[in-house]
């Protein structure tokens, strides 16, 4: 559906060649005794990528989004937005924030929450009215507009939480954990907007929990654990220090006995369902090519665990109670 | 220049915004909101006017429920202006909706002065619809509406940057109960609500001269009633020096994000 959230213009204005997000040697105590929350933490983040920051809870994530929003300062390090390292009025008119907890006023409708984000961000008149007319478009929560937000399900409030962050159409969006613990439907709207938000040119920058989330929507991603970067890089480079993968593969006959294939472990899971681990020398094709030689169909495969879930839990563990010992 | 109306233009958008939003957040929760107030004195009116007042006489040479119509109005506004700062900016600070506030291109001076007025508007308008009350109860004829309207409006000002700054170090709802239970209701109480200053023996004239509140009760009755225990300049002067000490205060509190940024 190609609704209208494209911004208006493309790139960061006369800072087009600087990244649009540049955290360098950040260190964060929120008190001098304290272990620090985030431990000589550096991320670059260029223009127009979607940037995944992963991590398990209390990692750091929402303390290193504060700091680019200006909400906190770093005890030491720098940031930069957009080549800018204060946040003026005119770098905050570039970014666009979405909280983790939908940060909307539940005594008003939807339609005056828009507005009123709206005239914070200096929009005002014709200009007000047809941002929040495209807003709720985009959000899909139309039918709801003229009600307080205090009635909406968790996930139009979500999504009328994506869209306050889009109100005045910023070039750099942030977010924290936008969605977390809503309905499919509303989550796989909010994957598709920020889909095109990407394909307009937006950098995106967000956190999640959710790892299939992250390999769906970002191609770079940073993985952070007690507040230091345990791994940062693409994620097809990620992905491929896999060694082995393990699939499920649903067939269409009963097969009572597993047959040996050169190489592939097989196991059953029931008398239709087997699993197969795999390692890198071997391939989809040469796997069907073995099953099919045995006579055995294939209706359906997938993962059996989600890739990148796999690695993730790798490189915590890897940075964990062992690597401070 | 152009700039520069420009920026102010912007500021003026949204000081009216935070205020609409804040009018719209009390007047659609008016029973919450204002109708308790309206309650509240209507009983006061009707017990210790009606009931108790008529055996306890004269007072300041008025009739006795003349005299506590300019108390309980300015009861009123004082406990509506702080709570109204002090809950609406802690459920912002609470459910983050100030975090939009302070991403925005906004000075805090602006999100400042939008909830006061958002505090004075609450304030003033319990204060109306309690004046309103009493006028079933009383014939009372304002006699400097100048006086009477000046002096509200301190004190809204002066209770909204309380409540502000009360909402700013609050950790918790309980956070923002206990002043004013443990010290605003005492303090309105014992400044002169329900009595003259003469009744007081000496020593506790002394010590009542030491709340704010007696000053601003007793120049709100000068400004309804025409009487009052202490000078009006002393009053007004008083009530300017401690909204500017509050004042400057909740923007240094703002300015370092205590309790908001930590």
């Amino acid at each position: 559906m190609g609704v209208a959230c494209t911004p208006s213009s493309t790139g960061l204005g006369g800072a087009a060649a600087a990244p649009a997000i540049e955290v360098q040697h950040v260190l964060k105590r929120f008190r001098p005794d304290a272990p620090p929350a985030l431990d000589d933490l550096s991320i670059t983040v260029p223009q127009g990528v979607i940037f995944g920051i992963l991590g398990p809870n209390g990692a750091g994530k929402t303390t290193l989004l504060s700091i680019l929003c200006g909400l906190l300062k770093p005890t030491a390090g720098s940031v930069r937005l957009a080549g800018h390292d204060t946040l003026t009025a005119e770098v905050k008119r570039m970014l666009g924030v979405v909280p983790q907890e939908p940060a909307i006023y539940p005594t008003l409708t939807g339609r005056e929450n828009l507005e009123y984000f709206g005239r914070m961000q200096g929009l005002r008149g014709a200009r007000l009215a047809e941002r929040v007319n495209a807003c709720l478009q985009i959000a899909e929560i139309g039918d709801q507009a003229d009600r307080r937000v205090e009635h909406y399900s968790g996930g139009y409030k979500r999504r009328l939480n994506l869209v306050i962050g889009l109100i005045h159409e910023p070039r750099i969006l942030i977010l924290d954990e936008p969605t977390l613990a809503i309905d499919p439907h509303s989550r796989s709207l909010i994957h598709q907007r920020l889909r095109e938000l990407h394909a307009a040119g937006v950098t995106i920058l967000l956190t999640t929990h959710y790892l299939e989330e992250a390999e769906s929507l970002c191609r770079n991603i940073a993985i952070i654990d007690q507040g230091r970067i345990a791994e940062r890089t693409s994620l097809p480079r990620l992905l491929s220090r896999l060694h082995t993968e393990t699939f499920v593969l649903n067939l269409k006959g009963r097969v009572t006995e597993l047959p040996e294939l050169g190489g592939f472990v097989l196991q059953a899971v029931d008398d239709c369902t087997i699993e197969v681990e795999m390692n890198r020398a071997h391939t989809i094709n040469g796997l069907f090519e073995a099953l099919s030689r045995n006579g055995i169909e294939v209706i359906s495969l997938r993962n059996k665990q989600n890739r990148l879930e796999r690695l993730f839990l790798e490189l915590v563990d890897r940075h964990g109670p062992e690597s401070e010992t | 220049m152009r700039g520069e109306l420009w920026r102010w233009r912007r500021y003026w958008i949204t000081f009216q915004t935070i205020l609409i939003k804040e009018l719209l957040r009390f007047l659609r929760i008016w029973v919450q909101t204002i109708l308790p107030s309206v309650i509240t004195t209507g009983l006061y009116f009707i017990i210790f006017g009606q009931l108790i007042g008529e055996r306890i006489g004269p007072m300041a040479g008025l009739n006795y429920l003349d005299f506590i119509v300019p108390g309980l109005v300015l009861m009123a506004v004082i406990t509506n202006s702080y709570a109204n700062v002090v809950s609406s900016f802690y459920s912002s600070k609470f459910s983050r909706y100030i975090e939009e506030l302070l991403v925005a291109p906004i000075p805090d001076w602006v999100i400042l002065a939008g909830y006061i007025a958002g505090g004075v508007a609450r304030g003033l308008a319990v204060g109306g619809a309690v004046l309103g009350v009493a006028l079933f109860f009383t014939e009372i004829h304002l006699h400097d509406p100048w006086v009477t309207l000046g002096i509200g409006l301190l004190t809204a000002t002066l209770f909204s940057l309380g409540g502000l700054i009360n909402a700013i170090y609050a950790n918790s709802f309980d956070d923002i109960s206990i002043v004013p239970t443990f010290v605003l209701t005492p303090l309105t109480y014992l400044g002169g609500v329900f009595y003259s200053l003469e009744l007081l023996p000496e020593f506790w004239q002394g010590i009542s001269l030491a709340n704010p509140i007696l000053y601003m009760i007793n120049a709100f009755r000068y400004g309804l009633l025409g009487v009052s225990d202490v000078p009006l300049g002393v009053a007004f002067g008083m009530t300017l020096v401690f909204i500017l000490i509050l004042l400057a205060y909740s923007l240094s509190l703002l300015r370092r994000g205590v309790g908001i940024k930590t």
